[in-house]
C-alpha cells in the first residue's frame, strides 16, 4: 500500500492517543463505525468554558489511514468552536493525507465522528444540536 | 540479521544456492533444446531433463514416466481437473471438492461448472478439515473426479487426502490431490497414497518459480485430455519447448529435499513451536486450524481488537502474510478463515508466519518481540480493546455498519 509521508508519520506517531471521562460534562464522544467493517473510531473533545475545544483524544480500530485520519482531526479541532470543528469536511482530510481513492471512506468517518462528539456535547449540555448530528452517533449498551 | 526478516516461504522460498549452481549452466553452456534430436546440444538437455524427472519421481517415489512438466501449480492443477473431468465427462458430470482450496482449483472448478459440470463444494470443519463422512455422502452414481489439497496454504492443516484417495478408488472417482505445500515438506509415497494426479511445483521447495510437474498415475491408467496443443511435448500431454534449467533446478531441490527433508522438518518445528511459546502468551490469541494435523512450519494467528492492515504495516519488518485483503482494493477477509467459522474481525485480523530452511532462531525471536510490541501498541490505540476491558459484551453494541 502506496501510503503518503503525512499518514505514516500519523500511524506511527499518533497525537492525542487516549480517552476522557466520558462522564464529564465538559466531554464530548463520538463512537462511529463498526468492527464488522473493520473501522471504529472514538473522538473525544474537551469543551473549555469559552465554548471552544481545548483537547481531544482518540482512539481508532483500523487501517493505517483511519487511524492518521482520526489522529489528524484531533490536532485539527483544537482551538476551534463547535461549529468550527463540526464544519471540517471528510475531502479537506483526504487531502492532507492524500489518501488513495480506496481509503476515502476513512476520512468520511473521521467527518463523522467530530459531528458525532460535538452532538453528544451539546446533548449533555441540554443544547439542541445545532450542528448536524449524524446518525452514527452510538450509545454504548 | 537482515531486515526485514523473511517468514513466508508458503508464498515462495528461496531458491537454494546448490540449486541456483547447477541450473547456471544450462542457460548459457548447455542452452540446447532438449527436443533437438539431431545434435549434441539437445542431447545433453535432454539427458539433464531425463536426470531431473527422475528426482523429482524419486521425491514422491513415482516412476519418471509418471512425471509431466508445467509451468507451475495453477497449470498441474488446470490440467489434472480440466483434463480429467473432460476425458471421462462421458462418464458422468459431478465433481467435487472443499472450500478452501487454493483459487486454482476453486477457479477451476466454477469453470468446469460453466462448461456443463456440477459442482459439489464441502465445507470444512473448525480445525479446518474435510469430514470424511461428509466426503463419502456427497459422493454419487455419477460423480467422476474429486480434488482435494494435501495441506491448506493459508493454516497448514493437513487433510486426511490417504483415506479420501482409498475411498475414491474403492468408488472408481479420479482424484487429484494439489500438493503443493507438502511437496518437499511431507513424505509422498505414490506407492502408497493412492491418488490418480498430484500437483506439485519447485518455487514451494527451494526451487525457481516457473516450473513445475504433474504426477499422472500409469497403474491403472489415468486418462487426460491435453489443455495445451502444439508440437506433442510430454507425451502428448503438454506440449511446449521444456525450460531445461527451471527444470535441472527443479530436479536439484527435489534431490536436496528428499536428503534433508527430515532434519529440516524437525529443526522448523521447534522454531514454530518456540515462536508459538511466545505468541500465545498475548491475551485474545487465536490459532487458527487444527494444530495436530499440522505442518511444521505454519502458523496462522488471529489478534482480537487488533485490525488486520494496521497490524500488518506494523510488523513490516517481518515478511508475513495477511488475512486480510484490505491493502487491495477489496476488503473481503479470507476465505479460508471464514469457511473455519473465523468472524470477519477475526479473519481480518489473522498472520500467517510460514518458517522455512534458512530461518534462524534470531528470526524467529526477534519476530516474536515484534509481534508482542506491536499488538500491544495497536491495542492501547483500540477503542474495541478498552471496551473489552471495561467488560462491554462488543456483540450486544448497536453498531452502525457504513
Amino acid at each position: 500500500m502506496a501510503y503518503s509521508d503525512k499518514v505514516i508519520d500519523h500511524y506511527e506517531n499518533p497525537r492525542n492517543v487516549g480517552s476522557f471521562d466520558k462522564a464529564d460534562t465538559s466531554i464530548g464522544t463520538g463512537m462511529v463505525g463498526a468492527p464488522a467493517c473493520g473501522d471504529v473510531m472514538k473522538l473525544q473533545i474537551k469543551v473549555g468554558a469559552d465554548g471552544r475545544i481545548e483537547d481531544a483524544r482518540f482512539k481508532t480500530y483500523g487501517c493505517g489511514s483511519a487511524i492518521a485520519s482520526s489522529s489528524l482531526v484531533t490536532e485539527w479541532v483544537k482551538g476551534k468552536t463547535l461549529e468550527q470543528a463540526a464544519s471540517i469536511k471528510n475531502t479537506q482530510i483526504a487531502q492532507e493525507l492524500s489518501l488513495p481513492p480506496v481509503k476515502i471512506h476513512c476520512s468520511i468517518l473521521a467527518e463523522d465522528a467530530i459531528k458525532a462528539a460535538v452532538a453528544d456535547y451539546q446533548k449533555k449540555q441540554g443544547l439542541e444540536a445545532a450542528a448536524a448530528a449524524p446518525a452514527q452517533e452510538k450509545k454504548v449498551a | 540479521m537482515r531486515l526485514p526478516i523473511y517468514l513466508d516461504y508458503s508464498a515462495t522460498t528461496p531458491v537454494d544456492p546448490r540449486v541456483a549452481q547447477k541450473m547456471i549452466p544450462f542457460l548459457t553452456e548447455f542452452f540446447g533444446n532438449p527436443a533437438s534430436r539431431s545434435h549434441a546440444f539437445g542431447w545433453r538437455a535432454e539427458e539433464a531433463v531425463e536426470e531431473a524427472r527422475e528426482h523429482v519421481a524419486a521425491l514422491i517415489n513415482a516412476d519418471p514416466k509418471e512425471i509431466v512438466w508445467t509451468s507451475g501449480a495453477t497449470e498441474g492443477n488446470n490440467l489434472a481437473i480440466k483434463g480429467a473431468a473432460q476425458f471421462y465427462k462421458t462418464k458422468g458430470r459431478h465433481i467435487i471438492t472443499q472450500r478452501t482450496e487454493h483459487k486454482a482449483v476453486l477457479d477451476t472448478f466454477r469453470e468446469l461448472e460453466r462448461q456443463g459440470f456440477e459442482a459439489t463444494y464441502l465445507e470444512v470443519q473448525e480445525n479446518g478439515l474435510v469430514d470424511l463422512e461428509k466426503f463419502k455422502a456427497a459422493i454419487r452414481p455419477d460423480t467422476i473426479l474429486a480434488s482435494i489439497m494435501m495441506v491448506n496454504n493459508e493454516v497448514g492443516v493437513i487433510q486426511p487426502v490417504w483415506e479420501i484417495a482409498e475411498i475414491c478408488k474403492q468408488k472408481g472417482i479420479i482424484f487429484h490431490c494439489d500438493a503443493v505445500q507438502g511437496g518437499g515438506r511431507l513424505e509422498i509415497d505414490m506407492q502408497k497414497f493412492r491418488a490418480d494426479l498430484l500437483t506439485i511445483t519447485a518455487h514451494k521447495m527451494y526451487g525457481p518459480k516457473g516450473i513445475g510437474a504433474l504426477y499422472i498415475r500409469r497403474k491403472p491408467r489415468v486418462r487426460l485430455e491435453a489443455q495445451i496443443h502444439g508440437g506433442g511435448h510430454e507425451r502428448g500431454f503438454r506440449s511446449g519447448t521444456l525450460a531445461t534449467h527451471q527444470i535441472v533446478g527443479f530436479g536439484e531441490a527435489a534431490r536436496l529435499a528428499k536428503l534433508e527433508m527430515a532434519t529440516d522438518n524437525e529443526r522448523i518445528r521447534a522454531l514454530r513451536d518456540r515462536l508459538w511459546q511466545e505468541v500465545s502468551q498475548i491475551e485474545e490469541v487465536y490459532l487458527n486450524g487444527s494444530m495436530e494435523k499440522r505442518i511444521p512450519h505454519n502458523l496462522n494467528v488471529s489478534f482480537n481488537f487488533v485490525e488486520g492492515e494496521s497490524l500488518i504495516m506494523a510488523v513490516k519488518d517481518i515478511a508475513v502474510s495477511s488475512g486480510s485483503a484490505c491493502t487491495s482494493a477489496s476488503l473481503e477477509p479470507s476465505y479460508v478463515l471464514r469457511a473455519l467459522g473465523r468472524n470477519d474481525e477475526l479473519a481480518h485480523s489473522s498472520i500467517r508466519i510460514t518458517l522455512g530452511r534458512f530461518t534462524t532462531v534470531e528470526e524467529v525471536d526477534y519476530a516474536a518481540q515484534l509481534i508482542k510490541q506491536k499488538v500491544a501498541k495497536l491495542r492501547e490505540l483500540s477503542p474495541l480493546w478498552e471496551m473489552y476491558k471495561e467488560g462491554i459484551d462488543l456483540n450486544s453494541v448497536q453498531w452502525a455498519a457504513h
